[in-house]
């Protein structure tokens, strides 16, 4: 399906089906997704692209009703087998959310959460990592004279940079962001954009938009999904300038969704 | 690499929040278990239509059950109207302004006050500067502002749940406010108005401090409807409360039998209560959706 | 002539409830003028210093005293205690029925029956409380009494009537006020904060204790000063369980507080020993407009 192979495979999804209760919502999907790249996962509403993406940290385990079959492989490691602590799971696999949602407590205490949780107490070393963390999302500049000031007080944009500031301070190798700018002005989305081409050269990146033009903007590969199912998936300027699928053409020519 | 964590602390965590959550299951189950055991060999229907007397050798609450019920009546007919229509001025006629906040916060502070404090007032002023004495009366009014900020509130939630529509259709088909209010709103509201009226008669059934220091103690049977000591007469006289019974029988009486009985009489009446709000505030919701 | 008629009815319908609704206004004004008046001249004619920092209270001795200091110190005591017991079981107590049950048919209906019993407590008349208190926990706590006192020459026994009764009373009967709020309270805590914790390799536990009770932390004060508020303002439970003796606020000490004050000696008082009750119904309706104040402060800076 996908040619291009000078990446390693990060995760493999094989078979995966997800149900809602009755609600078959994700229909056998099998994909790679290549290390160090931004994979972006495009449809219209009630696809299934969300659902799917909550699949690839287990997000999904706390709706109820859930019965998802198959396997995620992330590396080695099935992360579906009963084994696995879905906590130690969400270290390795980071999330950002469609709406800028940083806690209610200051700017350092957003980043320091996560190091904390996962035990680390020492204050120099939570000190480096928050500000790692905050260069790393591009709003150190921003934000390095109010640390301790609420992160609630922060812009719709700078919030988002925060929340990922936070989910990469613990450190994960994959981010997976659902509509990370669906909220945010243009000026914002810009700013996010750029910060995702500087964030795969460390991390590997699954990205849900709604806006086709990011993704011919950001993505290496692009799959599109359709009533739960994945019609088709390939590097992103093939997936876009020939189509294999006519349902995948009818979409990105802007005949439905 | 990812294989399950224990945590220790997690553990007992969920330990404390178990064990509090069974606390409320247990400690409501020991005082249902606790009162019934000891109360049921002595509510008969003796127990609830005598009163107590040594000469006639008779033990029973029953004057203390028409105390509780005239106290109720009595209380009702006075806080109903009013905490309806102080809804519906709120509602209905005031401008959003000083005078509604001002309202609204002396609302909140009247339902902040602890019974106690009510008790002093009604013995201050209705039992001593108005000179109605101890009597139900007395009680019944102090109880009255007890109660007054629950059917208030109540009357608001539900005025504010019916449609604006339903307040312009009436007004314009010419019908005057208080035309309207009568015809349309207060009987729309009617289901929010009873259960703020359930609410503060399980509050009055409950009450005792505040009624030993206006209503007297009296457990006396009125004879007859309208005599000198007959039902109506007896607003104006000292009648003790179910609750106070209960108080006097478990302290200065020491008679932990009628003390007890008294209380499975309460709490059946005060779990009737929980049991009527809940259908009403249920059957509201089921409107609603 | 009927125009009229309808014209007069909607205009005294107007007025009346006007009545009505100013009525809440004068009780309020009416009880904190009754208080003060009633109250201050006792204050007065026994001395500020005297009456309220006074440790004697023989209000019928040849040579009266009216200190009520002890009493006062009771009350704050008993409610700190019922307080530091109640807030946090009700406060773990109200994580169970939130999000502790919520994600599966089975918790919730264990949250329902939970709710339900709340319910019932929060109905339970006062004077049942007491009761109870006093046929369970005072016999109990006479046993301990009397191993934990059984050399001591100096304690007064108190068949176990004490302020530890009194705490654990008090604590019980401010539980559903406590519960019912930080539920609300941690119901309305944005799903996204929750995600957001988890999605981050927080555990269930860590997102509650970390994020929800922190985010919802003005509502569980709320209910922690409304539970104060009512603790202080409790009378007959704890008066059939505290003993009555005015004392210092020691834990196997009868005590007395300033609401059980008022039930035990209105009755019998006269003249300046009355007086002094005023002003002990004075001191306890300044405290709980002091916490209503406070609680209408906390409201304005939530909103």
């Amino acid at each position: 399906m996908v040619n291009r192979t000078d990446n390693n495979t990060k995760i493999s999804v094989k078979n995966l089906n997800l149900y809602y209760g009755e609600n078959h919502a994700l229909k056998d999907i099998n994909m790679d997704i290549y290390e160090n790249t931004v994979t972006a996962l495009i449809g219209p509403s009630g696809c299934g692209k969300s659902t799917f993406l909550k699949t690839l940290n287990r997000m999904n385990d706390l709706v109820e009703n859930v019965r998802i079959t198959g396997d995620i492989m992330l590396e080695q490691e099935n992360i579906y087998d009963e084994k696995i602590d879905t906590t130690v799971l969400r270290e390795h696999v980071g999330m950002v959310f469609q709406q800028p949602n940083p806690f209610p407590m200051s700017i350092y205490d957003n980043i320091a959460y996560g190091p904390r949780v996962h035990g680390i107490r020492d204050r120099k070393k939570l000190d480096q990592i928050v500000e790692e963390s905050l260069r790393g999302a591009a709003i150190f500049d921003e934000v390095k004279d109010r640390l301790k000031k609420s992160a609630l007080g922060l812009s719709g944009g700078q919030q988002q940079r925060i929340c990922i500031a936070r989910a990469l301070a613990v450190k994960p190798s994959v981010l997976l962001m659902d509509e990370p700018t669906s909220a945010l002005d243009p000026i914002s989305t810009a700013k996010i954009e750029e910060l995702m081409e500087e964030l795969k050269k460390q991390y590997t990146i699954v990205i849900v938009t709604h806006n086709m033009q990011q993704a011919l903007r950001v993505s290496d590969y692009t799959a599109f999904f359709l009533t739960g199912e994945m019609v088709e998936y390939a590097d992103t300027e093939t997936l876009f300038s020939y189509p294999q699928d006519k349902r995948t053409e009818d979409y990105i020519t802007g005949r439905f969704g | 690499m990812m294989k399950k964590k224990t945590r220790p602390a997690e553990t007992v965590l969920k330990g404390l929040i178990l064990f509090s959550a069974l606390l409320s299951i247990v400690l409501l189950a020991v005082i249902i278990i606790y009162v019934v055991n000891r109360g049921i060999q002595n509510v008969s229907p003796s127990f609830l239509t005598t009163v107590t007397s040594a000469r006639r050798g008779t033990k029973g609450i029953a004057g203390n059950i028409v105390n509780t019920l005239l106290i109720i009546i009595v209380s009702m007919v006075i806080a109903g109207p009013v905490g309806v229509g102080a809804a519906i001025y709120l509602n209905e006629y005031a401008r959003p302004g000083k005078l509604v906040q001002i309202i609204e916060f002396a609302t909140e502070v009247l339902s902040g006050i602890p019974s106690i404090i009510f008790g002093l007032f009604g013995m201050m002023f209705f039992v001593e500067t108005l000179g109605l004495g101890y009597c139900i009366l007395s009680g019944s009014l102090t109880l009255s502002l007890m109660v007054l900020p629950l059917i208030t509130r109540n009357t608001q939630e539900a005025l504010k749940t019916v449609p604006d529509g339903y307040r312009s259709g009436a007004i314009g088909l010419g019908a005057g406010k208080w035309y309207m209010i009568r015809t349309i709103l207060i009987p729309s509201a009617m289901p929010g108005i009873i259960t703020g009226v359930i609410l503060a008669v399980g509050r009055i059934v409950g009450e005792s401090a505040a009624l030993l220091l206006t209503a007297g103690s009296a457990k006396l049977l009125p004879v007859g409807i309208f005599g000198k000591k007959g039902l109506f007469s007896k607003i104006f006289q000292s009648g003790g409360s179910l609750t106070v019974q209960l108080y006097l029988s478990a302290t200065s009486e020491s008679d932990f039998d009628t003390a007890f009985g008294t209380a499975l009489v309460l709490l059946v009446i005060v779990f009737l209560i929980n049991v009527m709000t809940k259908k009403l505030t249920s059957g509201m919701n089921r409107c609603s959706e | 002539m009927k125009g009229n008629l309808k014209k007069i009815s909607e205009g005294a319908a107007k007025y009346i409830f006007l009545l009505f609704g100013s009525l809440a206004v004068v009780s309020v004004l009416a009880i904190t003028f009754y208080m003060f008046v009633k109250g201050l001249p006792a204050l007065a004619q026994v001395g500020v210093t005297d009456l309220l920092f006074g440790t004697v209270w023989k209000p019928t001795a040849a040579e009266p005293s009216y200190g009520i200091f002890y009493i006062i110190l009771s009350s704050i005591i008993g409610t700190m205690g019922a307080v530091l017991i109640g807030v946090p079981i009700g406060l773990l107590t109200a994580v169970f029925l939130t999000d502790y049950t919520s994600g599966s048919p089975r918790g919730r209906k264990l949250s329902g029956i939970l709710t339900a019993a709340v319910e019932l407590l929060a109905a339970i008349p006062s004077v049942i409380y007491g009761l109870i208190g006093m046929m369970i926990l005072n016999p109990f706590m006479y046993r301990l009494e009397k191993i934990i006192f059984a050399d001591s020459e100096t304690h007064q026994f108190t068949g176990g009537s004490n302020m530890i009764s009194a705490i654990i009373v008090l604590a019980v009967m401010i539980l559903p006020t406590v519960i019912n709020i930080s539920a609300s309270s941690i119901r309305a805590v944005p799903q996204s904060l929750r995600s957001a914790s988890l999605g981050l390799g927080a555990t269930k536990l860590q997102t509650i204790f970390l994020v929800v009770i922190p985010a919802a932390k003005s509502g569980i004060m709320t209910g922690v000063v409304l539970g104060v508020g009512r603790a202080l303002g409790e009378a007959m439970a704890i008066n059939m369980v505290a003993g009555g003796a005015v004392n210092l606020p020691l834990p196997f000490n009868s005590v007395r507080f300033l609401t059980t004050q008022l039930v035990s000696e209105m009755g019998y008082s006269s003249g300046l020993h009355r007086q002094v009750l005023f002003t002990v119904g004075l001191v306890l309706y300044i405290f709980i407009v002091l916490i209503n104040i406070l609680l209408s402060n906390m409201k304005k800076k939530g909103e």
